[in-house]
């Protein structure tokens, strides 16, 4: 098999070898000892044409099942995609760029990550935007760090209705620091037990994390946990997993919040098992110089024309060594891309009425699923587009029927909340239509 | 609006946003349109723009047009490796049976994926020579930090609370950082003359606090750490162990194995030297290897096989945990995967040996005039200080900021802070020798210029959208976000 990714000619290599004064490539390894080369060959696969590897890797993808519909979020929403942001990212001028380390060369880059940081604040009602994070896991531990930094303490209360994931992420990254995190319970009606944080707050706290809308689709009164924290001195975090929501409810920072960080896969990116998601974090302009990350800023060229550049650097990696405000070098920017294409080609008025698409479409399914004899909707709080369900009966037995019947019937719970036993966190969006939901609902109905 | 070789001056979308425009059409409610009520609602999002779909294509069309990119030519950034990334690849990582597959499915219903996964994994070992691998990682930075959790969990597992990290003065910034962000504390290993790891100075600073050495290897000089068995044994000796920083792989694989050089952890990057596209700045991803010791450490879940089916375990009770949202950037791991199969054994080995080829062919054309401060022989990169510009008051910026006026992307700069005003070159194997020679004619002329009228040199680049802008009064007066005036 040919490499159909060298262009010099074998008449070029040897020009390029006699130039070098040595005459084979073996030669170029002089300086690994011999005892490292490689003896026998590797165990590799045989090499592929074009066809027979989208053949095989398409054969590897039918192994996926993308005839179910999901009524799954739980940290990744199934959204519809508009066919802008596929085609616009593809470009090669944005797909295969490096980190903009040459603001002349990179302008395009430059001023999509600006746009995006303005989008980014003004959705979460914060000063200042990063360029990205990895995702919304790791963007929960980079900003309990960024608290920290900014205050210095020991403990941190964190909401058990923080995404899970979250959480378990948050452990890792805080395990070798000397902070201790504190977990608070949640309430009857799903919000966060402040009676509980009462008690667990003390003069060590530095800060409090809430998700809202919560893991359980809730919609936490921010008011009342900013009036908490202010009351304490601590700093306010805000977790968002379902970014969608950001179009409808009121905005983070207009309760006070201090950071607001979150998961922005909901802004084009698709389900892709998993990743690559989109990290965000923004913050108040007094913390800019803790935040992680990437920042871009317009600054004017030498003869004063308007221009971008990455600043801020000396709180990063490459210039602070160990002194970082955190190790990230390469980050989503890609995905920042595509988050910033669909929050553009939507619009103000377009985000504002899918989010109130998906809360609709979300209080329809949940009227319905209240009516079903054997099931009750959880949580009284108002929600967003999920919910938690409750089944009388053992959930297994049914979640397996509806999965025959195509429907992927939420996330069980009892694995992450022992007490939320038959319980399952439905989602609903955009892409489900009143039709399917209604032969969903019909389909949970015959099986009780 | 200017417009000049049909580049435009693109305004800021908030700039062209006109009131009541839209660029999607999205259904209409089949469902009873529901209020959420005035005490949860948000009134409006300020700022936000509004424009047809038109305008928001020709937006982005023009901003993509003011990058430069490996798509468009030669792109040396040394360390990190710009190689051409394959159409084939994208394609595949667009199949629907990989962009429409939510992560927490069933694990009966994403055999596929796990496959793709666990194949990968598998593959990484027998290139590196580690016995087991984690995908997870989602940034080269990110493989760092689980490589350093890793060797933490396992020095707390034997009770040992050492302290120490050591790091080459050449090493990048990411490594103490990671290092630090594991609870460590860092401290510096010098280099010698050669530019390797002074085996000496190690030798005196290698004690039982010592947790690890963070190596890259080859080196950010280009240089193939010779003693690397050696500095694994002085480690291994006082319980230490050895991280390798594997951001240069591309000059080893399918020629030697990282895991045959005593070697502990080693973490990749997939954006490098498995060809997947760098995006800008990401996704990337950092897959750890470990040796059997260091298996059990490994994050959660692993994806493993029984019974030809393929399941996540969760069930590893000394795993450093969770190291981000799910199984890392899924997509970029098809890619990598696809990268790997279409090339196989002799495909690797190929490319290696012609990324130190064309490095070194660089590296001879130029020795004359840039000066190369470490003579030991380089494999994929070298790095030429700016002695030989001093002379004319030329600094390295100012050289690569000339190297865009000849339609070329610019070295690595400034990096590794042991060689002063460092441009580090790596061409990668992706490149012709027609490229290389007009690299290599760019440099010299820029030498000439230098010598002859450093001022077009001072005041480059003349032909980009913008010109050399100015760093220090964005970090001063910052702007970050658009406000309206």
């Amino acid at each position: 098999m040919k490499n159909i990714y060298f262009p010099s000619s074998e008449k070029d290599v040897k020009e390029m070898l006699s130039e070098i004064g040595i005459s084979s490539e073996d030669e170029l390894f002089s300086s690994i000892p011999e005892e490292f080369r490689l003896k026998k060959p590797l165990e590799l696969p045989p090499p592929m044409d074009e066809l027979s590897l989208f053949k095989h890797f398409k054969d590897i993808s039918k192994k996926n099942r993308t005839d179910l519909i999901p009524f799954i979020g739980a940290g990744a929403y199934p959204h519809y995609i508009p066919s802008v942001v596929d085609y616009l990212s593809s470009r090669g001028e944005f797909l295969t760029p490096y980190t903009p380390y040459q603001p002349e060369l990179s302008q395009g880059t430059l001023q999509v990550i600006f746009e995006y940081q303005t989008l980014i604040s003004n959705l979460t009602g914060m000063e200042v935007s990063n360029a990205s994070l990895y995702d919304g896991a790791t963007a929960t531990a980079e900003s309990a760090l960024m608290a920290w930094r900014i205050k210095k303490g020991e403990k941190i209360l964190v909401s058990s209705t923080l995404h899970p994931f979250w959480r378990e992420t948050l452990k890792t990254y805080l395990k070798n620091f000397s902070i201790e995190i504190f977990e608070i319970p949640y309430r009857e009606d799903g919000r966060i037990d402040l009676d509980k944080a009462e008690k667990l707050v003390d003069e060590k706290t530095f800060a409090i994390i809430v998700q809202s809308p919560n893991f359980f689709g809730v919609i936490e009164n921010l008011k009342e946990v900013s009036d908490f924290a202010k009351g304490k001195n601590i700093l306010f975090l805000v977790g968002v997993s379902e970014a969608i929501s950001l179009g409808l409810l009121k905005p983070p920072g207009e309760f006070g919040a201090d950071i607001v960080f979150g998961e922005a896969q909901s802004f084009g990116l698709p389900l892709s098992f998993g990743g690559p998601y989109l990290g965000f974090i923004s913050s108040k302009m007094d913390f800019v110089r803790q935040m992680p990350g990437r920042i871009a800023g317009e600054t004017v060229d030498r003869n004063g024309k308007r221009g971008f550049v990455l600043t801020l650097s000396t709180r990063e990696q490459h210039i602070r060594r160990e002194k970082a405000t955190s190790n990230i070098c390469t980050n989503q920017a890609w995905c920042a891309l595509r988050a910033t294409i669909y929050l553009e080609t939507l619009g103000r008025k377009g985000l504002m009425k899918l989010a109130k698409l998906n809360f609709s479409k979300a209080t329809y399914a949940k009227g319905k699923i209240g009516k079903i004899q054997g099931i009750r909707i959880r949580f009284n709080s108002p929600t967003f587009n999920e919910f938690v369900v409750e089944f009388e009966k053992p959930l297994e037995p049914i979640y397996e029927k509806l999965e025959e019947e195509g429907f992927i019937a939420g996330f069980p719970l009892s694995k992450y909340y022992k007490d939320l036993k038959n319980s399952v966190l439905l989602c609903f969006t955009e892409i489900h239509s009143k039709e399917i939901i209604d032969r969903f609902v019909e389909k949970i109905g015959e099986l009780i | 609006m200017k417009a000049k070789f049909l580049s435009y001056e693109e305004p800021l979308i908030f700039e062209i946003s006109e009131e009541g425009k839209c660029a999607i059409n999205l259904p209409d409610f089949d469902v009873p349109e529901e209020d959420i009520g005035k005490d949860l609602k948000r009134d409006d999002i300020p700022d936000f723009p509004e424009v047809s779909e038109t305008e928001i294509v020709r937006h982005f069309t023009r901003l993509s047009q003011l990058n430069y990119c490996v798509d468009k030519g030669f792109y040396p950034l040394g360390s990190c490796t710009m190689k051409y990334n394959p159409k084939i690849n994208e394609k595949i990582a667009n199949l629907e049976g990989f962009t429409e597959i939510h992560p927490l499915y069933p694990e009966k219903f994403v055999q596929g994926s796990l496959e793709i996964i666990y194949t990968l994994e598998k593959l990484l070992c027998e290139i590196t020579g580690m016995d087991s691998f984690t995908t997870a990682p989602l940034a080269g930075a990110h493989g760092e930090l689980t490589g350093m959790l890793i060797i933490r969990a396992y020095h707390m597992s034997k009770g040992e609370g050492r302290k120490k990290v050591l790091i080459p003065d050449s090493a990048h910034g990411t490594n103490p950082s990671s290092a630090h962000l594991s609870g460590w504390i860092v401290e510096e290993i010098p280099s010698n003359q050669y530019g390797t790891v002074d085996i000496e100075k190690l030798k005196e600073r290698v004690d039982e606090t010592v947790s690890a050495l963070m190596l890259t290897n080859p080196n950010t000089l280009g240089i193939f750490e010779r003693d690397i068995k050696q500095i694994a044994e002085i480690l291994h000796s006082k319980g230490a162990l050895l991280y390798m920083d594997g951001a240069n792989l591309n000059a080893l694989i399918g020629i030697a194995k990282v895991g045959d050089m005593g070697v502990d952890v080693v973490h990749t990057n997939l954006h490098k030297t498995f060809s997947t596209p760098h995006g800008g700045g990401g996704p990337g991803s950092g897959p750890v290897g470990v040796k059997k010791f260091l298996e059990p450490f490994l994050p959660v879940p692993r994806v493993e096989k029984k019974d030809g089916k393929y399941f996540l375990n969760w069930e590893k009770p000394n795993s450093i945990g969770r190291i981000g949202g799910f199984y890392g950037n899924f997509l970029v791991l098809v890619k990598a995967l696809a990268y790997i199969i279409s090339l196989g054994y002799e495909g690797l080995r190929e490319t290696a040996k012609r990324a130190v080829l064309n490095a070194n062919y660089i590296r001879k054309k130029l020795e004359a005039l840039y000066h190369v401060p470490y003579k030991s022989p380089t494999l994929h990169e070298f790095v030429c200080s700016d002695k030989n510009f001093q002379q004319f008051n030329v600094t390295t910026l100012d050289v690569a900021k000339r190297l865009i006026d000849y339609g070329l992307h610019p070295p690595t700069i400034y990096f590794p802070l042991i060689v002063h005003g460092a441009l580090m070159i790596e061409p990668t194997e992706t490149e012709g020798k027609r490229d290389l020679d007009l690299f290599v004619s760019a440099m010299e002329e820029i030498y000439r210029e230098a010598k002859e009228n450093p001022e077009v040199l001072k005041n480059a680049p003349h032909i980009t959208p913008v010109g050399r802008l100015d760093e220090v009064l964005a970090a001063k007066k910052l702007v970050l976000r658009w406000k309206r005036k």
